[in-house]
């Protein structure tokens, strides 16, 4: 029965599920804690100095904070590429995992608004940005927009997740007529999150560097690439470490999508090149500044180049393992190429998006930017809550998908688990 | 004989003066959260929960100008005037600036500095004065913003100082996600520094460099504090808020209608200043006679601030 008290005890029992497992478990927990404690130290800091403790200034008024949030909501967006296969074209064995994507996604939003949470300068007047309560600049400006589809993608997102599981836990099939619209609705709410925030960048004519019309289509070539790596190895892991039986087929199907979207998105980043280079214009500066460097008054610089071709290099060598279908099927290369093109579009995203666009700055000055010792504790810190929330769930998640945990044998096999400690009875 | 009720009712006083207690409380709590967030243990409950500018009634504004005013005084031990003042009917502000006068002395940047209550430290400069080579033109690759020779003009460069360019279409009043800043009637862009949430979206969107982001708590000396302030100009700023040039709009929209700093001090009288809509003001007078540029003109923000060759 879908009912207040079922779903109170699903809450009581999908906790005692968190908060009980294996001494890995609690150690990688204990972790990432402490990584969290960490970064809330380093956080701390910044709220009582201001944001004078990171390296970020007048000329490059946005770093590493709002690139990791970029980076994310690609990460966000790209549990589609397992929406489509499975629901699309309705092909069975990713079906069954398309609830990882659902919660990766859930995991990748809540950085997201963390991100933006420590990057502001004023996180007490949060509530300004809040629709009636606060006074939100919509339509007009693009971070309301923003703001919108995020929260609307997260609550969308995370409604699906608990449905499913609640479902699954009530020992019932789901209801389709339910599941099937909203799962098809993320589809275009997931090239939305990702294409309003190119937009973000896109529309400011001050910036040649992002006032580029394919800014938005390389946004979500890169996300789609860059998402499904962390998938693929998270699949990997679960087969290996729970009961839960992932095809082999899923995982390279997945792989083949993820094949074309690198070859789009090389595609694209060339046609950007292209253009920046061969016409040589003025605007052509910037992206002189990440590849070759600039130089200006005697002085050489160069921070980024090493990155931009790490990037490049990184995602080229991916984009071949995942083609050739003798180096997509093996594991050993598969897996180095998730880890290349993840580095490949994190560097791209993290370094390559946001420096170069606001280097030189309006006024033609060279701001040197690298992030500071806050600022890299604080991702770091943001990052490891991540992981916690997306560890928490699946520790809750994977049991009830299994069909090990439903509300008839779930507290009786926590009671039988002498390790566990007792539930209290209602 | 009344009905005997299985649980007394409190009389009515008793539980309006609940509810309020409890709704207090929750302001409190609220207020004392998002002052941890703040990091400095200043915030107050009425500061925190102090609405858009615009959208304030009188008493309202009556009330926070008290409010800051004793803030300041505690803060400066001397009497600071907030003024609210409106902008004037019929005067759209406009700015000239004449390059081949121009000699890159910079008294302008300081003035404003002093004028406008900017943070000495770090300093914030609402002024950039570029440095330009005359056989390059206005090219901002060959800008240099930190030259510091012995004196100038140097030979083979001419200087372009640079501030808000109050444009007819600024790209910074689009981004802002909260509506903090506005462009008035006067045409002076303004911040509301209570409203804004520093999230430096509008610093991006300039191309100008002109908006400028409180990095850290702005030190400003005592001594140094201007007391003839505006609300959406030159009053002291709190950390974390973005701020700008206001065209000095406590001077310029006063009963003298005073020039601004930069104006004032100009040692070569490169700085024109006057309202649009009057035809024998010296801003009319320049774009009558000079031939006059806007920077940037191909991003159509369409400045108020020009550009011109006066020789």
């Amino acid at each position: 029965m879908v009912n207040v008290r079922n779903f109170k005890n699903f809450i009581v029992d999908t906790a005692t599920l968190m908060a009980t497992g294996s001494r890995i478990y609690y150690m990688w927990v204990g972790f990432l804690l402490v990584l969290i404690a960490m970064g809330g130290i380093a956080y701390a800091n910044q709220l009582h100095k201001g944001l004078l403790v990171t390296n970020m200034r007048d000329q490059v008024s946005w770093g590493f904070y709002i690139g990791n949030f970029t980076f994310l909501v690609g990460v966000a967006a790209a549990s589609i590429m397992l929406v489509i296969p499975a629901y699309v074209y309705d092909w069975g064995p990713i079906k069954e995992i398309t609830i990882l994507g659902e919660m990766l996604a859930v995991t990748a939003l809540i950085m997201c608004l963390g991100f933006v949470m420590v990057d502001i300068g004023r996180p007490d007047r949060f509530w300004h940005i809040m629709p009636l309560v606060g006074h939100l600049n919509w339509p007009v400006s693009m971070l309301a927009w923003d703001v919108i589809v995020l929260n609307l993608y997260l609550l969308l997102n995370w409604f699906v997740v608990t449905y499913l599981l609640f479902s699954a836990y009530l020992e019932k099939h789901y209801k389709k007529a339910l599941v099937l619209p909203l799962v098809l609705l993320s589809i275009p709410m997931a090239v939305s999150i990702h294409t309003v925030t190119a937009y973000l960048y896109n529309g400011l004519a001050a910036r040649p560097y992002w006032n580029s019309a394919i800014l938005a289509p390389r946004f979500l070539a890169s996300a789609f690439c860059s998402g499904p790596a962390v998938l693929l190895i998270l699949l990997q892991v679960l087969r290996k470490t729970t009961r839960l039986q992932i095809k082999d087929e899923a995982i390279f199907k997945i792989a083949e999508l993820m094949a074309y979207t690198m070859g789009f998105n090389l595609f694209l980043t060339a046609a950007e090149s292209f253009k920046e280079l061969y016409s040589g214009t003025e605007h052509m500066v910037y992206f002189k500044y990440l590849l070759f460097g600039i130089e200006k008054n005697g002085v050489h610089y160069n921070t980024l180049v090493p990155f931009a071709w790490a990037s490049i290099i990184t995602g080229f060598v991916a984009f071949l393992l995942f083609l050739i279908p003798k180096t997509r099927t093996n594991w050993v290369t598969l897996n180095i190429g998730c880890v290349l093109i993840y580095s490949s579009v994190y560097i791209e995203k993290g370094m390559g998006l946001i420096i170069p666009g606001l280097t030189p700055d309006a006024l033609g000055e060279i701001y040197v930017y690298r992030p500071s010792f806050t600022e890299v504790a604080v991702t770091m810190g943001v990052f490891a809550l991540g992981a916690l929330v997306f560890t928490i769930m699946l520790k809750a998640a994977v049991p009830m998908m299994l069909g090990e945990f439903t509300i008839s044998k779930g507290r009786m096999a926590a009671k039988a688990d002498p390790e566990t400690e007792p539930v209290q009875a209602h | 004989m009344t009905e005997q009720l299985p649980m007394p009712t409190p009389p009515p006083s008793d539980e309006s003066g609940c509810g309020t207690s409890r709704r207090a409380f929750l302001g409190t709590a609220v207020a004392t959260v998002a002052t941890a967030l703040t990091g400095c243990g200043k915030l107050s409950k009425e500061e925190f929960l102090q609405h858009h500018f615009k959208e304030l009634s009188k008493d309202e504004v009556a009330t926070i100008i008290a409010r800051l005013e004793a803030e300041y005084k505690e803060k400066y031990h001397k009497t600071v005037k907030v003024g609210t003042e409106g902008p004037i009917p019929g005067v759209i502000f406009g700015y000239g600036l004449d390059l081949s006068r121009c000699i890159g002395c910079r008294r302008c940047v300081h003035a404003c500095v002093k004028e406008n209550n900017q943070s000495r430290s770090p300093e914030i400069q609402w002024i950039r004065v570029l440095q330009m080579d005359k056989e390059d033109g206005v090219n901002l690759e060959h800008a240099e913003q930190y030259y510091n020779p012995a004196e100038v003009p140097q030979e083979g460069h001419f200087y372009m100082p640079v501030q808000c360019q109050q444009c007819k279409k600024p790209p910074c009043i689009k981004v802002c996600p909260v509506g903090a800043t506005w462009k008035e009637k006067d045409g002076i862009v303004v911040v509301d520094y209570n409203w804004c949430i520093g999230c430096r979206y509008c610093m991006a969107a300039c191309p100008y460099g002109a908006r400028h982001f409180n990095w850290g708590e702005p030190h400003l000396d005592a001594a140094d504090v201007n007391p003839d302030t505006h609300y959406l100009g030159n009053r002291p700023r709190p950390k974390g808020v973005v701020e700008k040039c206001t065209f000095c709009i406590q001077r310029t929209r006063g009963k003298e209608q005073r020039y601004t700093a930069c104006v004032e001090i100009c040692p070569t009288g490169s700085r024109k200043f006057g309202n649009l809509l009057d035809p024998k003001s010296e801003i009319r007078q320049v774009l009558e006679t000079k031939r006059v540029f806007k920077f940037k003109e191909d991003l159509n923000t369409q400045p108020t601030f020009f550009y011109f060759y006066g020789v």
